[in-house]
């Protein structure tokens, strides 16, 4: 089976032989081996704070197959990115999983060594958060940072890491990757900061990958290309995602299940679109309800927009063109 | 206040401002033009470095336009010097809150203190003052328990309550919001704009100005899409949203989650994004 980076690479150079036209109409490659294995369980975990001696999480499930994308939403403080992190198995001080199971690629985490740990982050499981700065070293150049993933986990050497390196800032549709990998935080935006995070937390082939908010700071035109790339990575590479989010709406654009969270407690679970239809609990509701109130749903659920529209997109830009 | 003028509570034309010197100009806003009715919400949208904030700060005197004039309230106020600037600020005409208020609160002083402050500059007795903030709390929801904390005890949607109360407090006929909902999370943030919407009825105009076109389309009558510092688009909310013009108003809208996304939306958005770039580069 190929890798994930392997597939991506190839996925690269095709681009590159296309004439780097960034067309968007990739066929899907097949889906990894056997869907149906989950790579990630999550079974009736609760999370507890022993210094105040609670319980803080009260009891999250959900699997996860190759391809597939799990959302879960909530407010600050719903526990969603406490699950993201005991599943990563960095629980801040004094957090413990006190009931429950995770189990990533078959394998319970609950009695890995830190040497274990250091196997299966990057490799198989992989994540990426809101604030891509703080994750990266401002003095070091990006590029190298990426690099030396590969080296470390892939046991590259130099002139490989750096040709993948680069392969990788192509895959997730940086403009001059060449240059990029030269540049240092400072002179990339936050959106190509992501990127940059999203090539290093997919270089060592990971099964799956954990996106907690890491949208949220984007402009939205930006945070649609990151969700686009994130859907991209998925039905090409069978990556499978953990998307965490405060908005319903931008976890219902990638997710097929969702997990909607309120103080801990998983309130609504199942297929976005039965969640989005008929929502059950209250607290989903009032979900919904805020986006066809304040947002574009209010305009576009009653009125949907013509198809005639979508086909004239093109014609409208020449349009501008001739008048600009 | 009385005898109110028929015309536009702010009409912007022709707005140039340029930041940094000779090799350096960079040209933050090209050629703006917009008008405000009294009463009205206008709602401005565009990325980082579209030119939103600037076109705010140009409102309020913050910056100086290179060319293009700002008429408010009937008087036209590009060529004011600073005292000129801080007289009409001071009459309280226009009022501004910005996306982190506790950089807009002085830390060091209560909150009853910060509201009655707007009032007291206006010559409005010490009494009369107090009495307009406790009238004024219940429609920010704010309790008037509250008076007496400092900012740094308040919660982040209180905070920017206060804030919006301290803009609106002296009865303002235009109000600058740049990005006051962008730090808060869903709940507060659809209490800030439940309450912009009831404020409205005052009479007061809002500038509602936002990177979340969401926020924007909830509460806008109509809408001014900035994209490069150029304004390529305002209408009626309803149609901005519904029948997007130029490219980017178009990438905008099918860029925004929405829980009705369709998968042949990420098709349209690369075809977006392509002559997007095409454009830049003619």
């Amino acid at each position: 089976m190929a890798t994930l980076s392997e597939k991506v690479l190839t996925e690269a150079e095709r681009n590159n032989r296309a004439g780097a036209e960034e067309t968007g109409t990739t066929e899907p490659v097949r889906p990894a081996a056997a869907p149906s294995t989950p790579v990630l369980s999550v079974r009736d975990v609760r999370i507890s704070d022993q210094a105040a001696g609670q319980e803080i999480v009260h009891g999250v499930s959900f699997t996860l197959t190759p391809g597939k994308a799990v959302g879960i939403v909530g407010e600050s403080g719903s526990g969603k990115t406490l699950t993201c992190r005991a599943t990563l198995g960095i629980l801040p001080a004094h957090f413990e999983v006190t009931g429950g199971s995770i189990e990533i690629d078959g394998q319970e985490i609950s009695g890995l060594s830190s040497a274990q740990w250091t196997a299966l982050r990057g490799a198989t499981i992989s994540a990426v958060f809101q604030d891509p700065a703080s994750y990266l070293n401002p003095s070091i150049r990006v590029g190298a940072q990426i690099a030396e993933v590969l080296k470390v986990k892939k046991g590259l050497k130099r002139r490989e890491a750096h040709r993948q390196a680069i392969e990788l800032l192509h895959a997730v549709r940086l403009r001059d990757p060449e240059l990029v990998y030269t540049q240092y935080t400072y002179e990339l935006s936050g959106g190509m900061l992501q990127r940059v995070l999203i090539a290093a937390a997919i270089a060592a082939d990971p099964r799956i990958l954990i996106a907690d908010e890491a949208t949220t700071a984007l402009d939205v035109t930006v945070q649609a290309e990151i969700l686009d790339l994130l859907a991209d990575l998925r039905e090409r590479t069978g990556l499978a995602l953990v998307l965490v989010s405060h908005d319903l709406a931008v976890v219902a654009q990638l997710c097929d299940e969702v997990l909607v969270m309120r103080q801990g407690e998983v309130v609504e679970q199942g297929p976005t679109h039965e969640v989005l239809h008929h929502p059950q609990h209250e607290y989903t509701r009032l979900l919904i309800a805020e986006h066809e109130q304040y947002g574009l749903d209010k305009f576009l659920a009653t009125d949907a927009i013509d198809a005639t529209e979508a086909a004239g997109a093109v014609a409208a830009g020449d349009k501008v063109e001739e008048s600009a | 206040m009385s005898g109110e003028p028929a015309g536009p509570v702010l009409e912007v034309t022709g707005l140039d401002v340029h930041y940094g010197l000779r090799r350096r100009r960079r040209q933050a806003l090209h050629d703006v033009s917009l008008s405000i009715a009294p009463g009205e919400t206008i709602g401005i949208i565009g990325e980082t470095g579209s030119g939103k904030s600037t076109l705010a700060r140009a409102a309020l005197g913050l910056v100086r336009a290179s060319s293009g004039s700002i008429v408010i309230d009937g008087e036209e106020v590009g060529a004011y010097g600073h005292r000129q600037w801080r007289a009409l600020r001071r009459r309280g005409v226009i009022q501004y809150v910005f996306q982190d208020p506790l950089r807009s609160l002085d830390p060091d002083v209560t909150i009853e203190t910060s509201l009655a402050e707007p009032l007291l500059i206006q010559g409005v007795s010490r009494q009369e003052a107090a009495t307009r903030v406790r009238a004024f709390l219940d429609r920010v929801r704010l309790s008037e328990d509250l008076l007496d904390r400092l900012p740094g005890e308040l919660s982040g949607g209180q905070r920017q309550r206060v804030a919006v109360a301290r803009a609106l407090v002296t009865e303002p006929r235009l109000v600058i919001l740049d990005e006051p909902v962008s730090a808060l999370d869903s709940a507060n943030r659809v209490q800030i704009l439940q309450i912009l919407k009831e404020l409205r009825a005052d009479g007061v105009a809002l500038v509602f100005i936002s990177h979340d076109l969401g926020s924007v389309a909830g509460v806008a009558d109509r809408i001014a899409v900035l994209y490069q510092g150029e304004l390529v688009e305002i209408d009626a909310a309803a149609d901005v949203i519904r029948r997007p013009q130029h490219p980017y108003t178009r990438l905008l809208v099918r860029s925004a989650p929405t829980l009705h996304s369709a998968a042949a939306d990420r098709a349209e958005r690369e075809t977006l994004r392509a002559l997007l770039r095409a454009l830049l580069h003619a």
